[in-house]
């Protein structure tokens, strides 16, 4: 394989994992807090659609992704409200949360399928201008990429530098001791809901708007769920789910790469990797990630009566 | 992902009396119609045109009605494969990809012999929608029973799996040959087709879906392993000390829900379509989990829930039809009305004593 055949499977590794890894993040803050939201896939579409129709309306995509977090958080306020306040089922809420997604999505999308939008400008990395030009156009990045591993850092620095992160950690861990050391697990679990809602907004933003610039329905693939299972493999880490996205990017730019090379596999199996990826990784991850899980993950805090 | 599930005591809802369960459904539905009418408002649309749409062409007429059968028969096979595995307490998200598995291989028995007689060809076609669906829900209940993988998140991603695989042999191995046919399969042999009934599209997978509904109903109230089954999912713990074998229930249970929703399949491709298509189901895995959560795994409920879902789905052709509304809209009007169960969940669990 050439350099360049190389350059280019990273390349696309990194614009197909962006969208993963600010969803992924956004998961880890909000499992830390104590819930699971298996909705990431509907929260993804919505925002996806609604970023790609204000884009179109606006010509502006950065209106579009901005309106792509909002609408991503908002969602996530209404799963919030199921587990939270009226304390159902986390899993099923967030698949009744998927559901609602495909939906809206699809309505909101529709009158935009199809159509073309200004996107973000692709810069090339700095320093590297004196390449010949086959090669810089491996290198040439839209801002949300540049901001994800800050993104990343920045999630770190919440989760496990400050006030607010520690709290969250502990909501996570044991919500009643929490409450009892003063905190408002409630309160909190709906700041990491919005907060992590926005983030798979900004991962849906990027893949409708920057990366394929289309609107179609269920095109996030099940990227809401893999992101899911990536908040596993990453150990709840921040930092580690970026190991985990490249590779799922990976697995993307390699499947396109095996399809442009002609090998002859047929194309529908090809498709079929990312996922067999995810569920071989969590397989061999699965001995060790126990110790790390927040404890209460999943339980419905029913408040100190 | 240490989830712990909430299980539902099967039998709650009609403990209650008939008419209140009743006037409670019906609550349910009026707000989540009403909700839906008001999103379909936003998006612009006449939601009372839309809604009067959905009932009368799916209530109103015979051939509607009729459709609204032939499309609750595969809710009840998947309804009932995330039921079971329910009962002891995990997760099957994964009806859809076991529904195309199960497909698969009845489709590979009808294609591989044709000449058989049907008495002989259909059930190794269904024996064989057994297996694969079975097969299919293996894989995560396994990964589940080591203590590797939690089963929610594997279910959901080889749904993404089995139907690719299915296009796979339909782009591909299983191809009708011809100048330029779709990419599907040979048609079945006559043989390989389910009777279906009354000149309508409603065919024999209807009985066998309520014969094998009577069975789920029987096995839970009346038999020793039901009530096992209960107690696994009910309280794990103590099951283990009184000597019930867990995983081996955890298996069983699993497995068989996909049994059965691996039949599904079978009865979709021989019931109705005649021979294997990509992509042929519109979600009766996602749906038949919906409705287990609808009627809490309740027998007569899932009946009737998958008649009401069937009337929704079928109402969404209606709506894409009449409105120009795309199809997958009608999931906004089946994730709120779960919205409504999940948001009130004191109605419908008994009260602690």
């Amino acid at each position: 394989m050439s350099l360049l055949a190389l350059l280019g499977v990273l390349s696309s590794a990194i614009y197909s994992g962006t969208s993963l890894l600010y969803t992924t993040l956004g998961e880890v803050i909000s499992e830390r807090g104590g819930i699971v939201n298996l909705g990431l896939e509907g929260v993804m579409l919505v925002s996806a659609a609604t970023g790609f129709a204000v884009t179109s309306v606006t010509g502006n995509p950065y209106f579009g992704i901005l309106a792509s977090m909002l609408s991503g958080g908002l969602i996530n306020m209404l799963f919030g409200y199921l587990v939270i306040a009226r304390k159902a089922n986390q899993l099923a809420s967030g698949l009744a949360t998927m559901f609602f997604g495909f939906g809206l999505s699809a309505l909101i999308g529709a009158p935009y399928v199809g159509g073309k939008i200004e996107s973000l400008p692709r810069i090339l990395v700095p320093g590297l201008g004196g390449l010949p030009k086959q090669y810089t156009f491996q290198f040439q990045f839209d801002l949300l990429i540049y901001l994800v591993v800050p993104a990343a850092i920045g999630v770190w620095f919440l989760l496990f530098r400050t006030r607010w992160g520690l709290s969250q950690r502990a909501v996570g861990e044991s919500a009643d001791t929490a409450f009892a050391a003063g905190y408002d697990p409630n309160k909190l679990r709906y700041q990491a809901l919005f907060l992590a809602g926005m983030l798979a907004g900004l991962g849906a933003a990027h893949l409708s708007i920057v990366y394929t610039r289309t609107w179609k329905e269920f095109m996030t693939a099940g990227r809401g769920f893999i992101a899911v299972a990536l908040v596993i493999f990453s150990k709840w880490h921040p930092l580690r789910a970026i190991a985990g996205a490249l590779l799922f990017g990976g697995a993307v730019a390699f499947q396109l790469l095996l399809q442009a090379s002609g090998v002859n596999i047929s194309p529908f199996l090809l498709d079929s990797i990312p996922y067999v990826l995810t569920i071989l990784v969590l397989m061999a991850w699965g001995g060790t990630r126990k110790q790390s899980a927040p404890a209460s993950l999943g339980r419905v805090y029913r408040g100190s009566e | 992902m240490a989830v712990t599930s909430q299980v539902q005591p099967l039998n709650s809802l009609f403990a209650k009396k008939p008419v209140q369960v009743f006037v409670r459904y019906l609550a349910i539905f009026f707000v989540a119609f009403v909700l839906f009418g008001v999103i379909l408002w936003l998006a612009g649309k006449n939601p009372f045109e839309a809604i009067r749409d959905m009932l009368v062409y799916t209530l109103g007429t015979p051939s509607g009605f009729s459709e609204v059968i032939v499309k609750m028969i595969p809710l009840l096979f998947t309804s009932i494969a995330v039921a079971l595995p329910a009962r002891v307490g995990l997760i099957n998200v994964g009806a859809e990809g076991q529904l195309y598995i199960g497909a698969m291989f009845a489709a590979g028995i009808a294609l591989a012999f044709p000449q058989l007689q049907a008495w002989i060809l259909l059930p190794m076609m269904v024996a064989a929608s057994l297996v694969g669906g079975a097969a299919w829900a293996f894989i995560p209940v396994y990964l589940r029973a080591k203590g590797w993988v939690n089963e929610t998140i594997t279910t959901l991603l080889m749904n993404y799996v089995a139907p690719t695989i299915v296009s796979f042999v339909v782009y591909g191995p299983w191809r009708a040959r011809g100048a330029a046919s779709a990419p599907q399969t040979v048609d079945f042999s006559a043989s390989a087709r389910l009777p279906s009934f009354f000149g309508t599209r409603i065919h024999l997978g209807l009985i066998i879906g309520l014969v094998i509904l009577a069975a789920y109903w029987y096995l839970m109230k009346y038999t020793r392993w039901g009530l096992e089954m209960r107690a696994v999912g009910g309280n794990p713990q103590a099951a283990r000390r009184n000597g019930i074998h867990i995983t081996r229930y955890l298996m069983l249970a699993m497995c068989i829900g996909g049994a059965i929703a691996g039949l599904a399949g079978m009865s979709e491709i021989s019931g109705i379509h005649g021979r294997l298509r990509p992509n042929f189901s519109p979600g009766f895995g996602f749906t038949g989990f919906l409705i287990n959560w609808l009627s809490f795994g309740d027998p007569i409920g899932i009946f009737l829930m998958s008649f009401v879902i069937a009337i929704i789905t079928s109402g969404g052709d209606i709506l894409q039809l009449k409105q120009g509304l795309p199809y997958a809209v009608l999931n906004i009007l089946l994730a709120i009305t779960l919205y409504v169960v999940l948001a009130k969940p004191t109605l419908f669990r008994r009260k602690k004593a």
